[in-house]
Parts: structure tokens; C-alpha cells; sequence
């Protein structure tokens, strides 16, 4: 019951944002203050193109995981209506092109996951603790499991 | 069958499923609170360009820009009950042969409290104004504010409002 919910949630979820993955946990404090480190974010992918000011989750080639920081530049091709998006995060000194994979100076549509529209602050603990600490993981597996077997009425 | 790790599920459940239903509560009611929905009227703004401190073409062939701005902003509207921060910046915005938009920040500022969302500064540009390419000789820009509200829990804003324009010296300094 409890594992169909989540996927059912789960799948409406990416349904109605368009985004593969329609929530995410912010890891790090570059955004600080405005996301901390545990917080969840909720994407939403649409057609719009993206400008200045907007929150993005990028992918950048060679790196597992996904960055979450704020768009400072774009320029929008004439002909092809291409972008070219420099990002940074609120809380570092300067902009993203470190973090970027060796030589790239822009981030391309297709590097962009979704755009960040809403924010629901600690509840992401729950993931990093599970990934950081797998025996927690295991232990709450475990204890449902008991509770499967044992809950039988 | 009320054992601890049955209660604790339910506990932890309902923390879980309250704290959805109050984040989408609070949105919810953002909606209601007038200056969010129709922010740009309630936000009072200016800011003009005082000076170009460096205008020079790069060695990789494009157009860099200084500037020294004045600013003066009154965003004391947006502070809601559920606003944690407003992040607000300035871009400069033009158009180009090559490009139909470009948009670049040139100078940022979180303001975390309404008794902060008062005032008036000069500022150089954190970040400079590269065009790709060599567009910016006699270039009109645009300079746009723009904000993004976010709140302590639920749904982000963001909007903008143009301030003023000024041209780029036809010649390098």
C-alpha cells in the first residue's frame, strides 16, 4: 500500500511538471539563505524559454549529480532561437564556469532538467541521511517489513 | 497491534503529509495577499546609469563593459508573513544582430527583512557586460529589475519591471 502510493505520487507528480524528476533535494549551501542543505525543491518543465533570475536544475556532462543554482545570463540566438545560460549560486563568490565540465562557457536547453517553482524546507533530511547512513535505510526496510508480516487483521 | 514502529509510521506519515498539505496551504493563501498578485504596481524602483568605468574590447574579440550605477529601491510590499527573502538584481537587457535577447546581471542583493527593503546605494556593476561579439559600440540598453520572492514554504514569484535605458559610447574608453 504504502510503496504503490509513493509510486503512484510519484508518476502524477512527473505527469503534471513534465519533468523527469519532479522533486529534488538541495545537497549543498550555495543557495543559502534561500535553500539550505535537506531542503526539496519541485520542478516544473515547460516550454518556456528561460531568462535571468529563474532557478534552474542542470546536468552538466561527467558529473552524477545535478546542480541547482540561479540563471545570471542568457543570451538567445537570432536565427535558431538557441540559448546560451552562465548560472551561479546565491551564496558563492563567483559564477559557475569551475563547475562546468573542462572548456564549456554555457549551458545549453539541453542541459537543463526544470525549473525550481516550490519549496518545502527539511523534509529532503530523510534522503541524505539514508544515502549517508545506509544502515538507517536498511534498519527502516527492515522495520516496515516486520510491520507488513506483523499488521495482519 | 499497536506496537512503537506501528505508531511511529503513523506519527511519521502524518508529520510528512501535514507538512505537504501546510505548504500548500500557505501558497494557497499567498494568492490572496495582494501585493504578490499583482507585485509590479507595489514596487517602487529607479535606477540610473551615473557612468561607464571601463569600455573595452577583449583580446577574444568581445565587448566588455563597466558601470556605476544608482539604485533606489522600496520593495516593502512584498513582505508577507511567509516571505523568508527577496532576491532582486539588476540586468541589462539589448538586442543584437546576432542575438534577439541578451540578459545579463549586473548587480545582485538578497534582502531578508522588511525593515532592509528600503533603500538607496551606488554600486558598480558586480559583474561586468560581455556581449558575444562586438555589438555594444552606440548599443540602447535596457536596465530591468527583476525579483524573485521566496517564500518560507510553497510557491516562488518572480517578475520584473523596466527602469530606464541609456547608448553605449560609440568609441572605447
Amino acid at each position: 500500500m504504502i510503496v504503490t502510493s509513493a509510486l503512484i505520487i510519484w508518476k502524477g507528480l512527473m505527469y503534471v511538471t513534465g519533468s523527469e524528476s519532479p522533486v529534488v533535494v538541495v545537497l549543498s549551501g550555495s543557495m543559502e539563505p534561500g535553500f539550505k542543505r535537506g531542503d526539496i525543491l519541485f520542478l516544473h518543465m515547460s516550454k518556456d524559454p528561460i531568462r535571468t533570475g529563474e532557478i534552474v536544475v542542470f546536468n552538466v556532462d561527467g558529473r552524477e549529480i545535478p546542480i541547482v543554482h540561479r540563471v545570471i545570463k542568457v543570451h538567445e540566438r537570432q536565427d535558431t532561437r538557441e540559448i546560451d545560460i552562465l548560472t551561479k549560486g546565491d551564496n558563492n563568490f563567483g559564477d559557475d564556469r569551475l563547475l562546468y565540465a573542462h572548456g564549456q562557457l554555457w549551458l545549453q536547453q539541453h542541459h537543463i532538467m526544470g525549473r525550481a517553482v516550490g519549496f518545502l524546507p527539511y523534509v529532503g533530511w530523510v534522503t541524505i541521511i539514508m544515502t549517508e547512513k545506509p544502515i538507517i535505510k536498511y534498519l527502516l526496510i527492515g522495520a516496515l517489513g516486520l510491520l507488513v508480516i506483523t499488521s495482519k487483521e | 497491534m499497536h506496537s512503537a514502529v506501528h505508531r511511529m509510521n503513523a506519527l511519521f506519515t502524518f508529520s510528512v503529509l501535514l507538512l505537504a498539505v501546510l505548504c500548500g496551504a500557505a501558497s494557497f493563501l499567498d494568492a490572496f495577499t495582494s501585493p504578490l498578485s499583482s507585485s509590479s504596481s507595489y514596487v517602487r524602483a529607479d535606477a540610473q546609469v551615473l557612468r561607464v568605468n571601463r569600455f573595452r574590447k577583449q583580446l577574444n574579440g568581445n565587448d566588455e563593459v563597466s558601470l556605476n550605477l544608482n539604485v533606489s529601491i522600496d520593495m516593502r510590499s512584498l513582505f508577507t508573513w511567509n516571505t523568508k527573502q527577496v532576491f532582486v538584481f539588476l540586468a541589462a537587457e539589448y538586442a543584437t544582430p546576432k542575438n534577439s535577447l541578451n540578459q545579463i546581471s549586473l548587480w545582485d542583493h538578497i534582502i531578508l527583512d522588511k525593515d532592509q527593503a528600503n533603500f538607496q546605494t551606488k554600486v558598480n556593476s558586480k559583474y561586468p557586460l560581455i556581449d558575444q561579439g562586438s555589438n555594444l559600440r552606440g548599443r540602447k540598453v535596457d536596465i530591468v529589475l527583476h525579483w524573485h520572492v521566496m517564500p518560507k514554504t510553497g510557491r516562488m514569484v518572480r517578475d520584473k519591471l523596466l527602469l530606464s535605458d541609456f547608448h553605449l559610447p560609440e568609441v572605447y574608453t
